[in-house]
This record gives C-alpha cells, structure tokens and sequence, in this order.
C-alpha cells in the first residue's frame, strides 16, 4: 500500500482531461469547474467507495471513447403515439423530435441553450442535489455535459401525452455521451415521462446520463426508465434524481435488459410533507451482463411514503446489484417506507447482491425492507410440468409471473403489454434454464 | 389401464415403496387407504413422475406403455393426472393464463390443433359452474389465497378440463367442506367412463359414500397390504389399520 497507488490516475481518469477541455467553454462554467475539480480529487468510484461496492467502475472503464457528435440516423417508429425528444450521442435532435406536437402547457429548451444562455433560474436546479453531491459519477456528468432536454411543465397543467426522452446510441465506432435532462414540473401538473435507452446496433457506447425531476407541490409524476439491451463491452450510467415537494408524487418503473454494464443510481428526496415515491425496478440479465440498481431515498419532510419494490432475473454468468438505502431524517415522523428486492436466479454462474438498509433519525416511524434470492421453486415447476407444460414453458411462466408482478402495477395496459411482451421474447431468447 | 408391478421407490437411503403391485382397469375407480406415512403420495408422484424419487425396480404402465422413463409432461399428456394433496400457490401466473396453456400444451403433445379463446372460454365457462367456481377467481394467480377448499376445487377443474385417462385424487377430501365435499364428488363422477380409471387416495369413508369404489386397497410398509371391495373400507373405518402395520410400524 503506497500512497501514490491511490493517487496515481488510472489511463481513463487521465484522457477525461481531454474531454474537460473540450466542454468547459460550453456553458456554466463555475458548476463544470467545480464539479471537475470534485470529481479528480475523487477519481473513478472503486469497489472501496460502499455506493460502489459492487461495481468497479475504475476497473471496467479503462479506456475513454471519444466524445459522441451528432450523425445521420434513421429512427425506429415511436411507440403509443408518444411525443418523442431524441438525444443522439450526446446532442439534442430537434430535427429528428417531435417539436412541434409538444402538449400546451409544456416548454422544451435543449441543455446546451439553457447552458449557453446561463438561464440562472435553470442552473440552480441543474446543481447537484444535496443528497447525490458526493457522487463522481454526477459530477463527471455536469462537468461534461454535452446536452439534454429541460421540460417546463407548466402548474396545474395535466399533459395527456406520455413524453419520451430517447437516449440514442447510433452505434458503429464507440462513443461517449454526458447528458443531463431536467424535467421541472410546476405545482398540481400531470405528467408521464419516458426514459429510453436505446442502441440503434450494438457497441461498446460509454454513456453518462442525469435525469433531475424537480416536482412541485401536488404534482405527479409517472416515469418510466427503459433500458434496452447493448453490447457486452458498453457502460452506461444512468442518474435519476428527484425532489419531491409537499404531497406531489413520483412513480416509476425501471426495466433494464442487460446489455453490458449498467448502473442505475436513483437518489430521490421527499423533501415535503405528504410526498410520495413509488420505485420499481425490473432487471432480466443474461450472458455477461452486469446491472446495479443503488437507490437513496431521503425523507426529509413528515408524513411521507416510499415503497421500492425490485425484481432481478438472473441468468448465464451475469451480476445483479441491489442497494436500497432509506434515510429518516430528525423531524420526518411518520414516515412509512417499505423496500423489497427479490432475485431469481436461473443459472449456477449467475450472482446477486442484495443489500437493503434502513438509517432511521426519526422515532414514529413505519419502514421495513426485505430482500430475497433464489431459483425457481421445485413444488411450483412440477405442479405445472404435472398439467403437460414442457419444462422450459413452466419455467418461463414461472419467470414472467414472478417479473410480471411488478408490471401489474403500471397503470396503463398497452404499456404493460409492451413490457409483457419484452419479458416473453427475453425469454424466447434464453431458452430452457440449464 | 395401469399397472404396476414390482415397484421400489426410495428417496436418499430410504426406501418408501416395497414392491408395489396394483393394477386399475379402465372404467375403475380404485381406492387406496393407510397409515401417514406409509408412501401414498410418494406412489402417485411416481406415476406423475416427480424427480427426486429413485425407481430402483419396477414399472409402471399405462395401456401396456411403461412410462417411468417419460417427462412429467408427457404423461400428463398421455393422460395422466394428479390432483395434488397439497395444491402449490403460483404467484404472477393467472389462473386463466395457466389453464390454457395446461390445455394448449397437451392438445400440441397429441398433435391436436390448439384450442382457440372462443372454444376455450366456453369449455372453461361450463367447467367452473359445474364445480361452483367464480369466474372472477380465474383472474386471481394462480391458488394464491385461494383457502383449501377452493384450491382442491381448482385441482379437479384442470382435471374436468384435460380429460385424463387415469385421475390420481390425494386426498381431494382433505379440507373440503360438507357441500364442496358433494360438489367435488358430483364433478368427480361425472368424469367416471368406461375408458377413464381413478387411484382415489383417502383417509375417509366419507368421501367414498360419494365417489362408489369398485375396488379398495390397504396401504402400509410400501406395499398394498389387502385388496377387497367397498366393505374393506367400513371395516377399517372400525378397526384400524392395526392388522396391517404389525409390530415393525
Ligand atoms: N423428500 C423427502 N425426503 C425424505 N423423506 C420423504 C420425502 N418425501 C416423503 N418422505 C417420507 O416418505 C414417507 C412417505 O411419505 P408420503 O407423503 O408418501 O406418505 P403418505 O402415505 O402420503 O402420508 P399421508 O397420509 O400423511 O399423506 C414419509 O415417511 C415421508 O416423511
Ligand atoms: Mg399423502
């Protein structure tokens, strides 16, 4: 153990500086500075950092691609009709957005504007969020940031469209991509946010992207978090953070499907009375896949709900990650928190970590957390074989009725029949269970 | 018609079933009665084909077929059906969703056209007021709080929906209530046709005042003990199993 050891800058730390240089004249300069100066005393989060205990980020990201730039790209069909905003590579796309069929009531600027015009009531929301601030991973992101969207969402406005933000990666040579998207929603507004990554081909893509909701009092906000599946050789980090004001709420559904590493990190704050956050998550791995999910949910107001209800199907020789933290602030008396996460394991090789945690500094309080792990259970598979199921289709049941659980919940049924549908052809994909 | 000849069956170093013989021709209802323990159940996963069990001697045959070397699902689709002792809860996986996939799944085994949602509906809409069963239950996953009773129902509407050609109901009594006894029963014999045999394994001579047994047999040590007709279950009603366990019990 030397101390230059730790100081010593991995080749990845190191050829960040490149890009540092490219972005800082882009806008904010104090925040990107700030940040950038944050994130080298840092580096790259290691497994010692314990938010990172189970993704190595230092030793997986070795060499940096370089900065996406916007290209020629043929976009697939949208899906239910939503109103689609397009983040290709790194850069907004009015061009290939559904710009002119924004709902009333909702106000579109793209980051680099925002950036460019130091809109300072924008800037302040863009900061780091007290409880996300010691993040490296947030902090390379706002002193790299290429672009985003930021969505106004006027008070007491009820958008009846579901708006889509796609995260693009055109794919061919391997790029990375820092975005950062801000959804402000005014107090008493309605709104469905969808947040999609997708690969148009395959590629080892290093993607750093920040989701801020600022919600305001009595709003409520639906999001979903897609993650579609990408190369084994890309990275992709994906922030979500939230502030909930007095009774606003905040659902969301995170379905991830693998696709080399991927980290979710949430950190989500209940910062006003009778707020409430409901987050799902849904993970199908296989091969070598590699997916974190590491949430923080802070109340920090009285009279707040957080329900986290997470399900990991693990096949091949991939790794799930769950870490759940609920923080009761002093003051935050009855708070009532509940935190579950289950896995499925179908293959020897496949490995989960599960760590739920509670840190309680209130004392009327309800929260419990649970976590579970383990393989298709043996009564349940030979009742079905016994009714003439062959083995892989009792097993697939099984797995779409133990992830389809968490699908029920969403309140629109041509959605839950989009992720009904991704769960069967994953699993038409895997086959019988080894 | 089954046969089963010679069977041993042991799980890990312990030996469950001695030497079984028993045989049921079709159009026969056979009931088997004995002791906990004594390996009844044990008898009727073998015949479904659960794993875990070692068949280190013996047969069974279904219409001259050994089947022991086939998958679970294929002798379910060659007939055979368990209505369980213990039905399992299935959480995620609608009661619906699950029957016509049980139903799809043999029609496609015996190179049958699948039924379409029309038909199937139809077949599952006369089935579950036969049994008195809720349509609204079959939206519910599958046994997941369903109480007892309604879970031993659920088991016989699979049965009243895939027509099997050998039924094995253990203890399909157990838990029932006196009018769901009589309902079970009356779904049971309905079911009851010369190319159709039941095992009816049960604790009770109640459940056989409903479901008339040609033949009843007395289970204990691995083996059948003593064949006879319907008395042979009042008298051990009586008596006990007492002549049948011996001092080794
Ligand atoms: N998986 C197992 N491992 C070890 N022993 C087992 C296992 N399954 C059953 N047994 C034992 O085998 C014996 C026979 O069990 P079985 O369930 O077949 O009895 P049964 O005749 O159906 O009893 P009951 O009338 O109580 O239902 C019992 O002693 C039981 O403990
Ligand atoms: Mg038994």
């Amino acid at each position: 153990m030397t101390v230059q050891a730790i100081d010593k800058k991995s080749e990845a730390e190191t050829a960040f500086a490149g890009a540092f240089e490219a972005m800082k004249g882009k806008g904010a300069p104090a925040l990107r500075q700030a940040s950038w100066e944050f994130f080298t005393r840092k580096g790259l989060p290691t497994r010692r950092v314990e938010a990172w205990h189970y993704t190595d980020l230092r030793a997986s990201l070795r060499t940096v691609a370089p900065l996406g730039a916007p290209g020629a790209i043929t976009l697939p069909p949208t899906t239910l009709g939503r109103v689609r905003l397009v983040v290709a590579d790194g850069a907004f796309r009015p061009d290939l957005s559904d710009v002119a069929s924004l709902p009333a009531g909702v106000e579109l600027s793209s980051l680099a504007d925002v950036l460019a015009k130091e809109d300072a009531s924008v800037l302040t929301a863009l900061g780091l969020p007290e409880n996300a601030g010691a993040d490296a991973v947030i902090a390379l992101n706002a002193a790299l940031m290429q672009d985003g969207v930021v969505l106004r969402i006027a008070p007491a406005t009820e958008v009846a469209e579901t708006i889509e933000i796609l995260l693009l990666s055109s794919g061919g040579e391997a790029c990375s991509s820092f975005t950062r998207s801000l959804v402000i929603v005014g107090d008493g507004a309605k709104a469905k946010i969808v947040e999609t990554s997708l690969a148009l081909s395959p590629s080892g893509a290093q993607e750093n992207h920040v989701l801020a909701f600022a919600i305001g009092a009595g709003a409520e906000v639906e999001h979903i978090a897609d993650i579609g599946p990408q190369s084994e050789s890309a990275i992709r980090l994906f922030s979500l953070l939230i502030t909930a004001q007095a009774k606003a709420a905040f659902k969301s559904l995170g379905f991830v499907e693998g696709g080399g590493l991927v980290r979710r990190q949430i950190f989500a704050r209940l910062a006003g009375e009778e707020a409430s956050v409901s987050l799902d998550g849904i993970s199908l791995l296989g091969g070598k896949d590699h997916a974190d999910t590491t949430l923080v949910v802070e109340h920090a107001a009285a009279h707040c709900q957080s329900r986290e209800r997470f399900r990991s199907v693990l096949d091949g020789q991939s790794t799930g990650v769950f870490q759940g933290k609920v923080v009761v602030r002093p003051g935050a008396q009855k708070t009532d928190g509940s935190m579950q996460s289950r896995a499925l394991l179908l293959s020897e090789n496949a490995t989960m970590n599960n760590k739920p945690e509670l840190e309680i500094f209130a004392d009327d309080v309800v929260c419990g957390h649970g976590a579970t792990c383990g393989r298709l259970d043996a009564d349940q598979l030979f009742y079905l074989v016994a009714r003439g199921l062959p083995k892989h289709e009792a097993e697939a049941l099984l797995i779409e009725g133990f992830a389809g659980e968490i699908v029920e919940a969403l309140g629109e049924e041509a959605v839950r029949d989009i992720y009904f549908e991704r769960i069967r052809s994953w699993l038409g994909k895997r086959g019988g269970a080894k | 018609m089954i046969e089963i000849k010679n069977l041993h069956v042991s799980i890990g170093e312990r030996k469950i079933l001695d030497g079984l013989n028993l045989t049921v021709k079709d159009g026969e209802v056979a009931a088997i009665m004995g002791p906990n323990g004594t390996g009844k159940s044990t008898l009727s996963y073998v015949i479904s084909g659960r794993e875990g069990y070692d068949v280190t001697e013996g047969e069974v045959l279904l219409d001259g077929e050994n089947i022991l070397g086939l998958e679970p699902h294929e002798r379910a689709a060659k007939g055979v059906f368990l209505a369980f002792q213990y039905p399992v809860e299935i959480p995620g996986v609608a009661t619906m969703t699950f029957l016509k996939a049980a139903v799809n799944a043999q029609r496609r085994s015996r190179g049958e056209e699948e039924l379409q949602t029309p038909d199937f509906m139809k077949l599952i809409r006369e089935a579950s007021t036969k049994l008195g069963i809720n349509m609204d239950m079959l939206k519910r996953a599958l046994n997941v709080g369903f109480s007892g009773g309604e879970k031993k129902r659920m088991d016989i509407l699979q049965m009243s929906l895939l027509q099997p050609k050998f039924g094995i109901l253990d203890e399909t009594d157990s838990g029932l209530d006196i009018d769901a006894l009589r309902i079970v029963s009356e779904g049971v014999n309905a079911l009851r046709s010369p190319n159709r045999g039941f095992l009816v394994i049960t604790h009770y001579q109640r459940l056989l005042d409903y479901i008339k047994p040609d033949t009843v047999h007395v289970m204990a040590k691995g083996k059948i003990q003593k064949t006879g007709g319907p008395e042979l279950a009042l008298e051990l009603e009586k008596s006990g199993y007492r002549d049948y366990v011996g001092e080794a019990a």
